[in-house]
């Protein structure tokens, strides 16, 4: 009996990895979707409850955070850009640029969200339960949306700390990197969220 | 192999596209401290429906992408659209 070849090959396919990250991304669009839906039938029942709830909040934080996002947006995609032309340091600094504005994002949107807590506006206070149904309505979603949001952010951040590690460590390299272009997949969708949050949680009014 | 075959896009012009993006935000953002009525909304959401298209395009790649998956994101935002009119009739209708 001659000796069999074994030849061991990895089983992967990085294509469908991508449509199954896009599928998720789907749903992740929908749940937004849902809830932009219910933001624009309110909206369309007490349209001056919501003009005047828009007021307090403040234009230039969410410029600021608009702004934020949009960079770190770009950054992960040359950090994909600069993997695929097996730059590895390139890589990790633009990695590390959009988790610093990831950061920026975040501390922004602690002393927003801590600007109305100290003011006694938060889901479940007392002044909330107060306020008549159109201004409940838009702060209930403001709380909401842009909390799930950031939670989006946070959760993306994890998925860039493991890319940073698996790019340092080699494990993501020049020729398998699927995981980083999906997790930048993940971002631009988080970027994408915030796209139409902003005018319409900021700006209309 | 069926593997990497992404497409690599130029930092020059993730570079151009961020730029437009800004500025974008910023005719966002002069055009809405205007009392446009209830154009405002429109132009706003326009506005964002650009941005929104670019960052697809270009940031996750959907210029370069193959065609089924062109047409899934294409339909995502069709069935969004149904469901956005169907509820806006039942709300005007009921």
């Amino acid at each position: 009996m001659s000796e069999a070849k074994i030849h061991v090959e990895e089983h992967r396919d990085d294509e469908a990895s991508k449509l199954g990250m896009w599928l998720f991304i789907f749903t992740e669009l929908l749940l937004f979707g849902g809830l932009f839906l219910v933001y624009s039938i309110y909206r369309a029942e007490y349209p001056d409850n919501f003009r005047e709830g828009s007021l307090e909040l403040s234009v230039t934080i969410g410029a600021v955070n608009t702004i934020a996002l949009l960079f770190s947006s770009m950054t992960i995609a040359m950090a994909l850009t600069a993997m695929q032309k097996n730059n590895k340091k390139l890589a990790i600094q633009m990695i590390a640029v959009t988790l610093f504005m990831a950061l920026v994002f975040l501390v922004n949107k602690y002393f927003e969200w801590g600007h109305k807590i100290e003011a006694g506006l938060y889901p479940g206070s007392t002044l909330m339960s107060l306020l008549d149904r159109g201004h409940l309505l838009y702060f209930s979603l403001y709380f909401f949306m842009t909390g799930l949001h950031a939670l989006h952010i946070i959760i993306g951040m994890v998925l860039l700390f493991i890319c940073l590690f698996k790019v340092r460590n080699e494990t993501i390299h020049n020729q398998k990197y699927v995981l980083l272009e999906n997790s930048a997949l993940y971002w631009h969708l988080v970027d994408l969220i915030w796209i139409f949050l902003f005018p319409l949680m900021y700006l209309i009014s | 192999m069926a593997n990497n075959t992404s497409h690599t896009t130029e930092y020059r012009v993730l570079g151009k596209i961020l730029l437009l993006l800004m500025f974008l935000t910023f005719l966002t953002i002069s055009v809405t401290s205007y009392d446009l009525g209830a154009f405002t909304v429109t132009i706003a959401l326009l506005i964002a429906g650009v941005k929104a298209f670019m960052v697809m395009s270009y940031f996750m790649h959907l210029k370069h992408e193959n065609l089924l998956l062109r047409i899934l994101v294409a339909m995502i935002f069709v069935l969004f659209a149904v469901i956005v009119l169907i509820t806006f009739i039942d709300y005007a209708y009921r």
